[in-house]
């Protein structure tokens, strides 16, 4: 056992609004510079819809993520000896049309624009060009496009569904979205990493964020294209690539990362999951339907005296030991299995879950009028406005067994609440959900806590990550005074 | 007239290569030191795409066969000579090197009007590269020419280039041997020491950090606080 401590996300998508909050704090902080106008390390998706970038799931198309070969795994875009032949011209990147060219408003032309009969307009600038440009699509154009056939027919995740499934979805009386937010998984077993030439990519050892190292990059863009998540960007000034890096500064100062703290519903927990190192190759190896399971039993029990000891012979601290028994990550991923990971069959492992959402309530026709209580209240999972086949695509590995299991707990928890707080609903029958969704009344109590009531250090629990004693044992603190940050001697200017 | 031209050839083929050298390894090393950062191919195939293979997929290619075949006849010279001395393979040896020459030649063509014509590659365009994409035009314009101008080039490479080179190696350089050639092949040699004294200057220094631990390392890369990279 080589037990890793890993700083776990969840997302909570049966609450989140799409209100696209993360997305700004983010773009604020990290991606307002020259070269990364176009990234949106966080970003929000209507689902079905295809996303930023345009289709990314599609893996025939973009060539992300690990692929079964020879009893083995291999990147499915340009690994080990293949990069040789594909390093001057990545056959499978991402152009900037597949996300889209950034622009501004040319404002000054307000002010400038010489006296005539028609109110001067501000036309679109490119910001890469500063040319005037036509805007045809950004990062969001389909935000709230449920039903739209331009975008969200394309969304990858419809592959498997009926045409009576796929006919429903799209008639205009049932269209139906939700929201996907993201950011990078810091995956266990991370496509980018290893696909980099120059082994600039790399996972932190203490807390598992996964980060470029800016001098080691060269552009060999291989990380890019290896991304299944489409998570590492190109900047085009600096000519480096560049990712989310869950907002170390901040976490090492014992903050949430930008997104999770500007959160306005709520949706985003962070805390420590202990893992097993040992059992990464084994598990990204496995059939597609063992991929859940295997990365769940990879996740330790924190209370576990035999993973305590190892954990403690590794080197990890007593704070982030309790740190990772306080997780709520661990509970909604590992003890309540409520929280699942996207897209695992991708063999990444990612470590950012989500719970799949519940809404919306299934509406019924009477009398030609939308009724939205149905006889039960809440609706049957199976019938389902979202098909469930569509949520186990893109959270289930394909397998809707694991995101039923997820939704049935959901609605049990609901309804129990229900009997309790407003008694229009038995508090036996709802006894008798509990217990076919595989929950105890406790359980239902704290999922319903952890849910609808936690507070901020209830959502976050961030270990004392000790980075300043660490670097002070090694460095003298004042080696870095009146640097230009990052401990560079000089500002990262791009090369000639 | 004659005694000033000797001085122009003292000064392009036995000064120039030592100065090229001696910037080449100084600034490069500088430049790794202080400026790690700018150390980077500065792709542009994120803002252009389709192009993007045309050009620089027959480019490299043909440069790396190229400058092999030019590193191949300076190390070991007698051996080309005994594999031209048979018509057939020297027009084999002859006809393939002009082919990726000419290959290079027109991958470059195909780089320097892509940048000139789409506008965000031109936005990432730089002076310094512009300097650069000229005098490689120089460069291959000039080798393909001297292929096609002064033939069996594979093997006078071997008699009188390789000699000169080594000259400059030991340091003692004969500019005899360079006196008596072409101006095109004069053109062609001292382009190259321009080249390589202006290297550290340009995006060129990619070259300096290809990527070739990349086959033995293992897939992932876990950091440590002060131990650096472990498996």
């Amino acid at each position: 056992m080589n037990v890793r401590a890993q700083i776990g996300t969840m997302f909570h998508l049966d609450k989140c609004i799409g209100c696209h909050t993360c997305s700004l704090a983010c773009k604020n902080i990290w991606t307002d510079r020259r070269g990364t106008e176009y990234m949106w390390w966080n970003n929000v998706e209507t689902k079905p819809g295809t996303g930023y970038p345009c289709q990314w799931e599609d893996q025939e198309k973009f060539r992300g993520g690990w692929e079964k070969h020879n009893g083995s795994i291999r990147l499915k875009s340009t690994g080990k000896a293949r990069i040789v032949t594909n390093i001057f011209h990545n056959p499978h990147m991402p152009s900037m049309d597949d996300y889209y060219e950034p622009w501004t408003y040319d404002y000054q032309h307000l002010f400038n624009a010489p006296e005539g009969p028609d109110q001067p307009t501000a036309r679109p600038i490119s910001m890469v060009t500063g040319e005037h440009i036509d805007v045809e699509s950004g990062p969001n154009w389909d935000d709230d496009l449920g039903g739209s056939p331009v975008y969200a027919e394309h969304d990858p995740n419809l592959a498997g569904l009926s045409e009576e499934q796929r006919r429903q979805l799209f008639s205009v009386e049932q269209l139906v979205f939700f929201y996907l937010p993201r950011i990078c998984n810091h995956c266990l077993n991370p496509a980018c990493v290893a696909s980099c030439p120059s082994g600039a990519l790399y996972k932190r050892g203490e807390d598992g964020i996964v980060l470029v190292d800016q001098k080691r990059c060269r552009a060999w863009r291989s990380c890019i294209a290896a991304c299944p998540y489409k998570k590492v960007f190109f900047n085009w000034h600096t000519g480096k690539s560049e990712k989310c890096i869950l907002c170390y500064p901040r976490l090492e100062t014992g903050q949430a990362p930008a997104c999770f703290h500007s959160c306005v519903g709520r949706i985003r927990y962070l805390g420590v999951l202990l893992y097993d190192a040992e059992r990464i190759a084994d598990a990204a190896n496995l059939p597609t339907e063992q991929l859940i399971d295997a990365q769940r039993e990879m996740i330790l029990d924190p209370h576990d005296s035999h993973v305590i000891e190892n954990a403690l012979k590794n080197g990890i601290s007593d704070a982030v030991i309790e740190a990772a028994q306080d997780s709520p990550v661990y509970k909604f991923v590992k003890v309540w299995k409520i929280a699942l990971p996207p897209h695992i069959e991708f063999r990444t492992l990612p470590m950012l879950f989500y719970v799949p959402p519940m809404a919306p309530v299934m509406a019924q026709r009477r009398d030609g009028a939308l009724d939205s209580v149905s006889d039960n209240l809440f609706h049957d999972i199976e019938q389902a406005r979202v098909p469930l086949k569509f949520l186990a695509n893109l959270l289930g590995a394909g397998q809707e067994g694991k995101v039923l299991y997820a939704l049935r707990k959901q609605k049990a928890v609901r309804w129990y609440r229900r009997a309790l707080t407003v008694g229009d609903v038995d508090l036996e029958t709802a006894r008798r959900m509990l217990r076919d969704a595989d929950c105890t009344e406790h359980e239902a109590q704290a999922i319903y806590e952890l849910t609808s009531l936690c507070t901020v250090e209830q959502r976050f629990v961030i270990p004392p990550m000790l980075r300043e004693q660490a670097i002070e044992s090694l460095k003298d603190p004042h080696e870095q005074k009146q640097n230009a940050g990052f401990g560079f001697l000089s500002g990262p200017r791009r090369g000639l | 007239m004659a005694q000033l031209l000797n001085y122009v050839d003292t000064a392009l083929f036995a000064l120039a290569p030592y100065v090229a050298m001696f910037t080449f390894f100084l600034v490069s090393i500088q430049r790794y030191r202080a400026q790690t950062f700018s150390f980077s191919s500065l792709s542009s195939q994120l803002l252009e795409n389709k192009r993007h293979f045309w050009a620089l997929v027959p480019f490299h290619y043909g440069i790396l066969v190229v400058l092999a075949g030019h590193l191949v006849a300076f190390l070991i010279p007698r051996s080309i000579l005994l594999w031209n001395s048979h018509p057939l393979r020297l027009y084999v040896l002859e006809i393939s090197a002009l082919a990726f020459g000419i290959l290079s030649l027109v991958g470059l063509i195909a780089a320097v009007a892509r940048r000139l014509s789409n506008s965000k590659v031109r936005k990432v365009t730089s002076p310094v590269d512009a300097v650069l994409y000229f005098l490689l035009l120089v460069q291959l314009a000039s080798g393909v020419a001297i292929a096609i101008l002064y033939p069996w080039g594979t093997s006078w490479f071997a008699t009188s280039m390789t000699p000169y080179l080594w000259s400059l190696v030991k340091f003692s350089p004969d500019v005899t041997l360079m006196a008596a050639a072409p101006h095109l092949v004069k053109l062609h040699v001292f382009n190259a020491f321009v080249v390589i004294g202006l290297f550290p200057f340009t995006r060129l220094v990619h070259i300096l950090v290809v990527p070739n631990p990349y086959l033995w390392r293992k897939p992932q890369v876990v950091r440590w606080y002060g131990l650096g990279a472990r498996g």
